[in-house]
C-alpha cells in the first residue's frame, strides 16, 4: 500500500501524454531512470548488507576459534603444571614421616631430588600447628619464623591445600607458595610447605607462540599480573581493564585497552588455582582479514552501483530517444498524411470547380469568337472598332480564365501518374511560375538556361512539376536573399537528358549528404517533414531517371535530375 | 481550299451553334449534334470528313461514340474535345483512335489547323 502511495505521489508510473514535450520527455526519463535504479540496486544494497552480516559472523568465528582453542590449551598446561607440583609437594608430605622432615638432613636430600625431578622449587619447610618453622631447606634462613598470624596459613588449615597468588616476598622474585596439611596419629597438624618460581610460567606462555601485536598474561582473581605482560605492566602491577566476567570456558570478549585500541581478549578463569589467563589480541589484527574482505565488498557494491548508474542512463537515454524519434516520425507521417490528404481534397474540389467553370467559358469564348468574327466581317459602323477592342478584352480574360483553371487542374492531376509527350523546359518554366513571387519578393537571381530543340520526353508532367518544385524549393531554403539560382536543360545522351538545379547557398556536410534521401531527415527544424527529397528520389526512380547531388558546405549545391526520353519497361506506366 | 465538311457535337448546345458559325464563316462546313446518338444519325445520314467530338455528354458518352466511328467509319478521323484538362482521357482518348485532343476554352485557329492535319492525315483535302 505504502509503495503503491508512494509510487503515485511521484507519478512514476504515469505518462503524461500531453503538454509540453520536452517536459514530457524529460519526466518519462526522470521516471523509468528512478524505476529502474530502485529495482536494481534496492535489491543489490539488501544483499549486500545481508552478506556483510554473514560474512561478519562467519568470518569472525573463524578467526576467534582458534584463539579460544589456544587458550583453552595453554590453561590446561598450566593446570597440569600446577596438578602437578601440588601432587608432589602432597605426595613428599604423605610418603616422608613427621620425623624424617623435621629433620633438616633429610628434608634437605628430599628437597634436592624433588629439584632434579620437577624443576621450579624454591625451597621446601615444615610447619607446626603452631605456624613456626621447623625445618628448612632453601636459598634463604627461614628456620623458626612464624607464619600464625599469615592468611594462608589459616587457609591451609582450613582446606589442606593451599595455592598462593605470585608475590615477591623477601625472596625479591615472583613466585607461589604451596602448602599441604597432614595431620600426626596424634592429631596435631603440621603443613608441607614449598616455593616455586614462576620462571615456569613465562615458558608456558612463550610456547603459545603468539605474535608480536598480541599479549599473553596470568592474572589473579583480582587482577593482579601474575606473569610480565608487553603493554599493561609488569608482575604484581593491577590489570589496566575491568576482569571479564566468569567463565570456566575459554571466552572471548570485546574491550578498550588504556592505550584506546580496540582489543579483543580470550580469557579463561582456572577451576582450581585464582588464576586467570588471558590473551589480549588487538582487534583490528585479527580481524584484518575480515577488514579486507569488508573494503573488497564494499568496493564491489560501490563499482556495481556505478555501473548500473551508467546503464541506466545509458538505457534510459536511449530508450525514451528512440521513443521521441518514433513519436516525431509518427507525427510527422500524420502530418504528410494530412497534408496529402488536404492536398488531394483540395485536388478534386479544384478540379470540379475549374471542370465546371471551363464549359460556360468555352461558350463565352465562343460568343466572344463569334463577336470579333461579325465584326471583322462587318462593314464599319460608329461603333466597330469600340466594340472589336471590348471583344478583345473578353477574349483575353478569358484566357487568364483558361490559365488559372488549367493551373488548377494542373495541381488536381499531380496526384496520379501519368504518362505524356511533354517539353521539359516547359515544364520547368511552368514550375518556375509557381515560385516566381517568392523570388521577385527576395530579389533571386533565377536563370534558365533552357536547351534549344531539346527533344520532348514520355514522362509525367504532374510527378516532374513536383519534382521540380521540391528542388527549386529546396534551393530557395539553402539561399540568402538575392542569391543566384541556375536551372539548366541538356540532352546528355541519347536517351537520357538532364535538369540541374544549382545554388549558391549554405550547401550541406558529407554527412548530411548520406542522409538527404532518408524519410523524416530533415535539416529545416520544426518546419520540414524531411519527406521532399524522398517524395522526389521516389518519383524520380518511378519515373526511370536518376538524381545526383553535388555539394560543398558554404558554395551550394547541385542537384541534377536524370531523365529517360522513353520510360523504362516496368517504370511509371 | 474545298469546303471541309465537319462535324460537331457537344451536349452544349450555345457552345456547338457558335462553334459552328464561326467555322462557317472561316468556309468550314459545319453540322451540329447534341449528343451521341444524334451524332451517329448524322454520320449515317451525311458523312462528314472529320468529327469534333466533346467526350464529356450525357447518355452516349464522347468515348463510345468515338469506338462507334472508329468501327463503322475508320476512315473519318475524330478530334476530341475536352472540359476537362486531364490528359489521362485524352491519353484514353487518343489510345481509342482519336486523332488528337484539344482542351477547352478553344483556339478557333488551333482547331482549324487540327483539322487540316486530320484531314492531311486520311489524305483528304
Amino acid at each position: 500500500m505504502k509503495v503503491q502511495e508512494w509510487f503515485k505521489s511521484f507519478h512514476l508510473l504515469d505518462f503524461p501524454e500531453e503538454g509540453e514535450s520536452p517536459v514530457r520527455y524529460r519526466l518519462l526519463r526522470r521516471n523509468m531512470m528512478i524505476l529502474m535504479i530502485v529495482i536494481t540496486i534496492v535489491p543489490l544494497l539488501f544483499m549486500a548488507i545481508m552478506n556483510y552480516h554473514q560474512y561478519q559472523s562467519t568470518l569472525k568465528d573463524e578467526i576467534v576459534n582458534p584463539l579460544r582453542v589456544l587458550v583453552n590449551k595453554t590453561k590446561h598446561s598450566f593446570e597440569l603444571f600446577l596438578a602437578q607440583r601440588l601432587s608432589t609437594v602432597s605426595f613428599i608430605a604423605s610418603a616422608y614421616p613427621l620425623e624424617e622432615l623435621a629433620d633438616e638432613n633429610a628434608l634437605n636430600r628430599i628437597f634436592r631430588v624433588m629439584r632434579q625431578e620437577f624443576g621450579g622449587f624454591v625451597d621446601l619447610g615444615l610447619i607446626d600447628d603452631k605456624g613456626v618453622q621447623v625445618s628448612y631447606v632453601g636459598p634463604y634462613d627461614l628456620k623458626g619464623k612464624n607464619y600464625e598470624e599469615q592468611s594462608w596459613f589459616h587457609e591451609v588449615r582450613i582446606r589442606g591445600t593451599y595455592i598462593s597468588d605470585v608475590f615477591m616476598g623477601y625472596r625479591k622474585f615472583p613466585h607461589i607458595v604451596m602448602a599441604v596439611q597432614r595431620r600426626t596419629d596424634g592429631g596435631s597438624a603440621w603443613i608441607l610447605r614449598a616455593t616455586i618460581d614462576t620462571e615456569k610460567f613465562n615458558d608456558l606462555i612463550a610456547s603459545m607462540q603468539l605474535d608480536p601485536s598480541s599479549d599473553a598474561f596470568l592474572l589473579n582473581k583480582s587482577g593482579v599480573f601474575q606473569t610480565p605482560s608487553k603493554r599493561y605492566g609488569g608482575v604484581l602491577d593491577q590489570f589496566p581493564l575491568v576482569l571479564p566476567p566468569f567463565s570456566s570456558e575459554a571466552n572471548v570478549v570485546e574491550e578498550k585497552d588504556p592505550q584506546g585500541r580496540e582489543v579483543l581478549i580470550a580469557y579463561t578463569y582456572f577451576l582450581h588455582s585464582p588464576y586467570i589467563l588471558a590473551v589480549v589480541k588487538p582487534r583490528g589484527e585479527v580481524l584484518k582479514a575480515w577488514y579486507t574482505l569488508k573494503t573488497e565488498l564494499f568496493f564491489l557494491f560501490l563499482f556495481s552501483v556505478v555501473v548500473i548508474f551508467l546503464v541506466v542512463l545509458k538505457l534510459t537515454d536511449v530508450m525514451v530517444r528512440r521513443m521521441r524519434e518514433s513519436d516525431e516520425k509518427r507525427e510527422a507521417a500524420f502530418r504528410e498524411m494530412e497534408h496529402t490528404h488536404k492536398l488531394s481534397s483540395i485536388g478534386r474540389l479544384a478540379a470540379g470547380v475549374a471542370h465546371e467553370i471551363n464549359n460556360p467559358l468555352a461558350i463565352i469564348n465562343e460568343k466572344a469568337g463569334l463577336m470579333t468574327d461579325l465584326l471583322e466581317y462587318s462593314e464599319d459602323f460608329p461603333e466597330k472598332e469600340k466594340f472589336k477592342a471590348l471583344a478583345e478584352v473578353i477574349l483575353q480574360s478569358i484566357n487568364r480564365c483558361r490559365s488559372i483553371t488549367h493551373r488548377l487542374l494542373g495541381f488536381a492531376r499531380r496526384m496520379e501518374v501519368q504518362i505524356e509527350v511533354l517539353d521539359l523546359n516547359e515544364v520547368v518554366k511552368e514550375t518556375f511560375t509557381f515560385l516566381e513571387k517568392e523570388a521577385l519578393y527576395r530579389n533571386l537571381d533565377v536563370r534558365l538556361q533552357l536547351a534549344d530543340n531539346l527533344p520532348r520526353i514520355a514522362s509525367d508532367r504532374g510527378q516532374l512539376q513536383q519534382v521540380f518544385l521540391n528542388l527549386l524549393n529546396n534551393s530557395f531554403a539553402a539561399v540568402e536573399d538575392g542569391g543566384i539560382i541556375t536551372v539548366t536543360t541538356y540532352e546528355k545522351d541519347m536517351d537520357t537528358e538532364a535538369v540541374s538545379i544549382q545554388d549558391n547557398g549554405c550547401g550541406m556536410s558529407e554527412e548530411t549528404i548520406k542522409h538527404i534521401f532518408e524519410p523524416f531527415f530533415t535539416t529545416k527544424k520544426g518546419t520540414g517533414t524531411g519527406l521532399g527529397l524522398p517524395i522526389t528520389y521516389g518519383i524520380i526512380k518511378k519515373l526511370g531517371g536518376d538524381i545526383e547531388v553535388q555539394s560543398k558546405e558554404g558554395k551550394g549545391t547541385t542537384m541534377t535530375v536524370y531523365l529517360p526520353k522513353k520510360p523504362r519497361n516496368g517504370s511509371g506506366v | 481550299m474545298s469546303k471541309w465538311k465537319v462535324l460537331l457535337v457537344d451536349d452544349e448546345v450555345e457552345f456547338v451553334t457558335t462553334l459552328s458559325e464561326r467555322l462557317n464563316l472561316r468556309g468550314v462546313h459545319a453540322q451540329t449534334a447534341f449528343d451521341g446518338e444524334e451524332a451517329l444519325r448524322c454520320l449515317e445520314e451525311d458523312p462528314p470528313q472529320v468529327v469534333v467530338l466533346d467526350m464529356m455528354m450525357p447518355g452516349l458518352g464522347g468515348l463510345e461514340v468515338l469506338q462507334r466511328i472508329r468501327k463503322e467509319y475508320p476512315q473519318i478521323p475524330v478530334i476530341l474535345l475536352t472540359g476537362h484538362s486531364s490528359t489521362r482521357d485524352g491519353m484514353e482518348g487518343m489510345r481509342l483512335g482519336a486523332f488528337d485532343y484539344l482542351m477547352k476554352p478553344l483556339n478557333i485557329g488551333e482547331l482549324i489547323e487540327k483539322i487540316g492535319k486530320a484531314l492531311e492525315s486520311v489524305g483528304g483535302k
